[in-house]
């Protein structure tokens, strides 16, 4: 088994996330971290709107980011602290839209190491130096600096160490010009370390300290340190220089203190929710933060872990802090970076779930929301604050969500399943994270929004848009098509029916252009029509008893075919007048189809002219003036095309030109060829093909996101387009349609006017590169997994949140409190404001029936007495066998650490409502959390901590069968196939086990060779388990052949079991691949996406990412693409500084996986080093970029 | 190579490598080493911190300062000393 991965769905959390003019221009952008992976956005300022423009994979963690400029430049660097023992310094390149490394300085060993730096980045907020940290001990500190050619310099690195010192913070303070400082949260803990009474780790303090970098010494020497709270857990540096009073804010639990050197402290508490279930004994943290500087003034806004925003403002008088005031702002997500835009704008990358954009509507000067003091509080001697003080929370006041950026993170289980019939499967995931998670279903397909839906008199034929003349910004004309009749409406605040147009309305339409400076013409099938912008009409009428079929146009050349397959030829003139030439050409069979390549500004002509016949060919014909109508080349096809459309895309496949043009042809078999038409000879060459659906292939031209792209139209609609370096084929998630034309307008820039049956509708496309568009399914708790009952198509979810009240738990403490019920009606959405928080120990936990025919839940219970559910099965017992049953694995008073329950119950339900209601059956107690549940030849198959039961129904509780006590700690996973069970330990990798039916016992034979934390498994066939684990590994089991049979033959188990080996089973299974692949993976299954297509194994990762494994077929493919990895990993070394290899391999040796992201990146490189590799694997670069276009086609 | 040059190296070894083990190594100091290594291992990888957030239902901010905070001492008092 050789297997080749693709990212799908790249994880899409963010855990860094800075703010700069990465394009040195004065729109300001986010340069954000997914973890492995780095993204440009950006806003924009007009529509509210955050795009990304740049994703690229950088095969390393990303641990911290920071942005910095030097002085008196305009453009931002990028630093990376990753775990690459490296600190890397990116700069964005706009023109050829890539991040270029700039420095990349080695320090230490790879890995995210306790003492390597790389977890802290502090820069100088003007941009003289550099602070990267590690946890402990170590951090150094870069000077930059420009040599004389204006590039930036980076020094050797100076040490500001500090051994058995534990860091929790750093950031750089804002001095303006005197010499830089960093400010670092430390503690000591030497002391701790020696004394046994534990006096003296009590007494251990957390530092504030000042690293001053002598700019003259070159040196860095620890300036100030100071003690503060040790419940302190962040800084925000204050604004200095001429900006501010300089100094840092440190954030402790429940206050926030200002500090400085030789500045006085000043300390305020963190106001808390109005809530009467709060916890008084829980402190409060902020999380994050970020400083906003104006023109003569400045605020800061923090965040509590409850999502609450803090507005505070410092007064000052030069450099002397008077006061610092703390008010409630607003309510967002819990964030791992915030960010505030010059242009008024909150962007706020979500710990979990969908990351917002919100514009603000003012800054909560005015409003009636207490404002707290420094002043009004007097800390205790030791300078803590214990002092409480409240606010009421509320909807958004100040701020006004203008967009979101999907996020699935977390993903917690998810299965790919058709579930509702239609061409392809969808993926059902569970997202997200307390009320605001969602089961989301993943349809593959561009996400479309519809503008407008408007039905027409019949069934329309055609429809186009034109301007009225070459310089018109906007479409002015929509123009219809029927079978016997043209109608032409006119875009305005409406669209309306306008008759004095010119165009003969009595006539189908073939073609419609806008021509020359401002004419118009029609072609319809007895003639052409010349309308001049004074309404004055020149007729071409087409000769006797022949009839125009098909026409190709552009502003300046028309061509036409008439029946028999003559075609006509014309030219618009000095004058304006459309002059037919003298050449006409006669196909050799009937033409199907026509195009003629776009016309470049300025340019009067183009070259090429392409025509398919229905003798199965496309010939390319000249329009030189030279040799009119020539042939110049020619292609044979697998059937009759029915649609052309030549495009420039931009890229450099093409060597010296910016440009490629490609010939796109759709044929009557729902086939779609892209060629590559060469500019200079007219030869076609690099064809890809791909097959689109049953119907015939219509193409029409597009212009998206600034580029052209062709909409193919078959039985559903793809959209073919370029994105970073790349031509993606998509469909769209939007019904059939027959026919459609680009549209332009003042409301909808990018549109598409289409039809379908008798209704006119434009739509537009924004989120490309999604591969997937989501429905969500709001839910209430987290979700932990989902099962499919199988003959009624429900889903039954399950749903745990700790730490949380549950609803029936709320209702009661209220009331205990004296509350009354009508209060609750101004209760706070939970999915803003999250429910209320109770103790550790405590549970909010339901089960949820959804039908996914019509996404709505049919069904919810609560579970009461503090029980959380953990596990979930569908089964049928062989006892009852016309019923299909739901086993729900719960535990009461679970406590994580130490780990604790009362008591642990499997509940049995019965589907009711044609599975759309459950009914309870009974609970049977068990001793420990019931992990895992399985159906089990008519049985349940149970995990019970590290027990391993077969149950039956009985009629009070669930009867004990059989019992396996042999595996090592918890059983997480189970799967079965016949008699075979493979089980999935939390800490010891997968077991294999078979149950004896005669002597009704389950024996493990065979384990895996290393301990593996698993997070899900999957069996791919009777022998072969996937799975994978908490630190990002990917893996694949296979129990040897000749044991597989032998345990199989072997009905009374005994002999071929044999007896244990070293604490472990008499047998290992062999590793077959294993890969890094740097998130958790959460759901593994084997399932083919395309219908026939190859089977697979697709994976979910907890931070939202989706990807696949495909195995290879040949030999050949597995050489090829091995070298061609090879090859990348030398060319093109991961941006983050991290070695490929080592990466791919971070636990682990990488075994018998290519990575598909690492090859895919081959279209990134220069021209140069693409024909490098390609000599090296004796091929073009061309065929190698069709190889590895191909292996994604395959997949999806 | 001769025996005091062996020392010198290995005790640049642990003056460099926090952690770095010796005979008189004891089960304190290994599991202490053992425990801020690991504490550190999973600050740095982000999943691993957002994974236990979910579990923990606590902010991922929470979850490091927890983690951090544990570092300082992972493993209690140490024993006292026989001397």
């Amino acid at each position: 088994m050789f297997l080749y991965n693709l990212t799908l769905q790249a994880p899409n959390a963010i855990n860094q996330s800075i703010l700069g003019n990465f394009s040195g221009t004065r729109q300001q952008e986010l340069v954000v971290s997914h973890v492995s992976r780095i993204e440009l956005l950006r806003p924009d300022t007009t529509t509210g709107k955050v795009h990304s423009i740049l994703s690229h994979d950088v095969f390393g963690v990303i641990r911290s980011l920071a942005a910095f400029r030097l002085t008196g430049a305009s453009k931002d660097y990028i630093v990376i602290g990753s775990d690459s023992g490296r600190i890397i310094i990116l700069e964005y390149n706009p023109i050829k839209n890539v991040f270029e490394k700039v420095h990349q300085e080695t320090f230490g060993k790879s890995g995210c190491r306790r003492i390597v730096p790389g977890q802290y980045l502090a820069t100088d907020p003007k941009g003289r130096a550099v602070m990267i940290g590690s946890m402990e001990k170590q951090k150094l500190v870069y000077i930059l600096n420009r040599d004389i050619a204006a590039r930036l310099t980076i020094g050797s690195p100076l040490e500001a160490h500090k051994s058995h010192t534990i860091v929790q913070y750093c950031t750089g303070v804002d001095v303006g010009f005197e010499n830089p400082i960093f400010a670092c949260l430390e503690v000591d803990y030497t002391e701790a370390d020696q004394d046994p009474t534990g006096e003296a780790y009590r007494e251990t303090e957390k530092m504030l300290t000042y690293y001053e970098l002598d700019l003259g010494l070159n040196h860095v020497v620890r300036k100030w340190s100071e003690a503060v709270d040790r419940r302190s857990n962040m800084l925000v540096a204050v604004p200095g220089g001429t900006d501010g009073p300089s100094g840092v804010l440190v954030c402790s639990e429940n206050y926030i203190t200002y500090k400085h050197i030789g500045a006085a402290t000043l300390t305020v508490p963190i106001p808390r929710r109005k809530d009467p279930l709060e916890n008084k004994e829980r402190g409060l943290l902020i999380v994050s933060g970020v400083v906003h500087k104006m023109k003569n003034s400045f605020f800061l806004l923090l965040q509590s872990e409850e999502g609450d925003l803090y507005k505070v403002t410092i007064d000052y008088t030069g450099d002397t802090v008077n006061e610092i005031k703390i008010k409630y702002f607003d309510t967002v997500s819990v964030a791992a970076g915030l960010c505030i835009l010059k242009s008024g704008f909150l962007f706020v990358a979500s710990e979990f779930g969908n990351h917002q954009f919100y514009q603000f509507g003012k800054l909560g000067d005015d409003d009636d929301t207490p404002e707290y003091s420094s002043n009004d509080f007097i800390t205790n001697d030791d300078g803590t604050l214990d002092v409480k003080v409240y606010f009421k929370p509320r909807p958004l006041e100040n701020l006004l969500l203008v967009d979101e950026l999907a996020s699935m993170s977390p993903l917690t289980d998810a299965k790919v399943l058709n579930l509702t019939d239609e061409d392809t499967p969808q993926i059902y995931a569970l997202c997200g994270r307390g009320p605001r998670s969602t089961m989301r279903i993943l349809r593959h397909g561009l996400e479309v929004t519809e503008m407008a839906v408007s039905p027409l008199p019949a069934n329309p034929t055609a429809v186009w848009t034109t301007r009225l003349t070459a310089d018109d910004k906007f479409d002015q004309f929509i123009i219809v098509s029927f079978s016997n009749a043209t109608l032409v409406l006119s875009i305005g605040e409406t669209v309306e029916e306008v008759t004095d147009t010119g165009f003969l309305a009595t006539t189908p339409t073939i073609a419609v252009q806008q021509l020359g400076q401002d004419a118009l013409l029609q072609i319809y099938p007895q003639g052409i029509r010349h309308i001049r912008a004074n309404k004055q009409v020149t007729e071409w009428r087409a000769p006797g008893g022949r009839q125009i079929v098909r026409a190709a146009t552009n502003s300046q050349q028309v061509v036409i075919a008439l029946t028999g397959g003559e075609l006509v030829y014309f030219e618009v003139d000095e004058s304006g007048n459309l002059s037919e030439s003298h050449v006409r050409r006669e196909m050799s069979g009937n033409v199907t189809c026509l195009s003629i390549q776009p016309l470049p500004a300025g340019r009067r002509r183009v070259r090429f002219l392409a025509v398919g016949c229905d003798d199965n060919t496309v010939r390319i014909l000249s329009l030189d003036a030279s040799n009119t109508l020539e042939p110049l080349s020619m292609q044979a096809l697998s059937a009759i095309p029915e649609s052309l459309v030549m495009i420039d895309m931009p890229d450099q496949i093409t060597a010296g030109s910016l440009t490629t043009l490609y010939l796109n042809i759709g044929l009557q078999n729902g086939v779609l060829l892209r060629t590559v038409l060469e500019q200079n000879t007219g030869q076609l060459s690099d064809t890809r093909t791909r097959f689109l659906g049953a119907r015939s292939v219509k193409l029409f031209e597009l212009n998206m996101a600034g580029n052209p792209a062709v909409l193919a139209l078959s039985s559903r609609p793809w959209l073919s387009y370029q994105m970073q370096s790349r031509i993606h084929l998509n469909p769209l998630s939007y019904e059939a349609l027959e026919y459609a034309a680009s549209f332009t307008s003042e409301q909808c820039l990018e549109g598409v006017v289409a039809i379908a049956g008798n209704a006119l509708k434009i739509f537009t496309i924004e989120r490309f590169g999604q591969v997937f568009n989501e429905t969500p399914i709001p839910l209430t708790y987290t979700p932990r997994r989902f099962v499919v009952n199988p003959v009624h198509k429900s889903i039954a979810i399950i749903e745990s949140d700790h730490q949380t009240f549950s609803a029936l738990e709320k209702k009661k403490k209220l009331q205990e409190l004296g509350f009354e019920a009508n209060e609750e009606e101004e209760e706070l959405d939970p999915v803003v404001f999250g429910h209320s928080r109770s103790t550790p120990g405590k549970w909010a936990s339901l089960i949820r029936i959804i039908n996914p025919a019509t996404e709505e839940t049919t069904f919810t219970l609560e579970l009461e007495q503090n029980e959380a559910a953990f596990s979930v099965a569908v089964l049928n017992f062989a006892v009852e066998a016309g019923d299909m049953f739901l086993a729900v694995g719960t535990a009461a008073d679970v406590t994580l650490a130490p780990k604790s329950l009362s008591s642990g119950f499997i509940h049995i339900y019965k589907f009711v409502n044609d599975g759309m209601g459950l009914e309870l059956v009974h609970k049977t107690p068990v001793d420990e959390v019931p992990h895992a549940l399985l159906h089990f030849q008519g049985r349940l198959l149970a995990g019970v901590g590290k027990t391993l039961r077969i149950y039956d129904l009985g009629k009070r509780k669930l009867l004990r069968k059989c019992e396996n006590r042999s595996l090592p700690n918890s059983i997480v996973t189970l799967h079965n196939q016949g008699g075979r069970i493979v089980i999935g330990d939390v800490q010891e990798s997968i077991h294999y086990a078979s149950y004896v039916a005669a002597d009704n016992k389950i024996v493990v034979f065979a384990d895996d060779k290393a301990p593996r934390w698993i997070s899900c498994s999957a069996m791919i066939d009777y022998d072969t388990v996937a799975g994978g684990d908490k630190f990002g590994n990917f893996f694949v089991n296979r129990l040897p052949q000749k044991l597989s049979q032998e345990i199989d033959e072997d009905e009374a188990g005994s002999k071929s079991v044999g007896k244990g080996y070293l604490h472990g089973a008499a047998h290992k299974v062999d590793l077959m691949a294993h890969y890094h692949v740097g998130d958790i993976l959460t759901s593994l299954a084997k399932t083919s996406f395309v219908a026939g297509g190859r089977e697979m194994i697709l994976y979910t990762s907890f931070m939202g990412g989706i990807g696949i494994f495909i195995p290879f077929q040949t030999k050949e493919d597995i050489d090829f693409f091995q070298t061609l990895e090879m090859h990348m990993r030398n060319e093109m070394p991961p941006l983050a500084g991290r070695d490929h290899l080592s990466y791919r391999g971070y636990h682990v040796p990488v075994k018998g996986t290519v990575d598909g992201d690492m090859c895919e990146q081959y279209n990134l490189l220069s021209g140069d080093k693409k024909r490098m590799i390609a000599d090296e694997l004796d091929r073009t670069p061309a065929e190698i970029q069709k190889k590895i276009e191909d292996m994604r086609i395959r997949a999806i | 190579m001769d025996r005091a040059n062996l020392n010198s190296q290995l005790e640049h070894l642990q003056s460099k490598y926090v952690g770095t083990g010796h005979a008189d190594t004891s089960k304190y100091e290994w599991g202490v080493n053992q425990a801020r290594d690991t504490y550190a291992s999973y600050v740095g990888h982000y999943p691993m911190m957002s994974y236990f957030a979910l579990a923990e239902n606590e902010s991922i901010a929470r979850v490091k300062f927890n983690i951090t905070e544990k570092m300082v001492q992972p493993c209690g008092p140490p024993p006292e000393r026989k001397d």
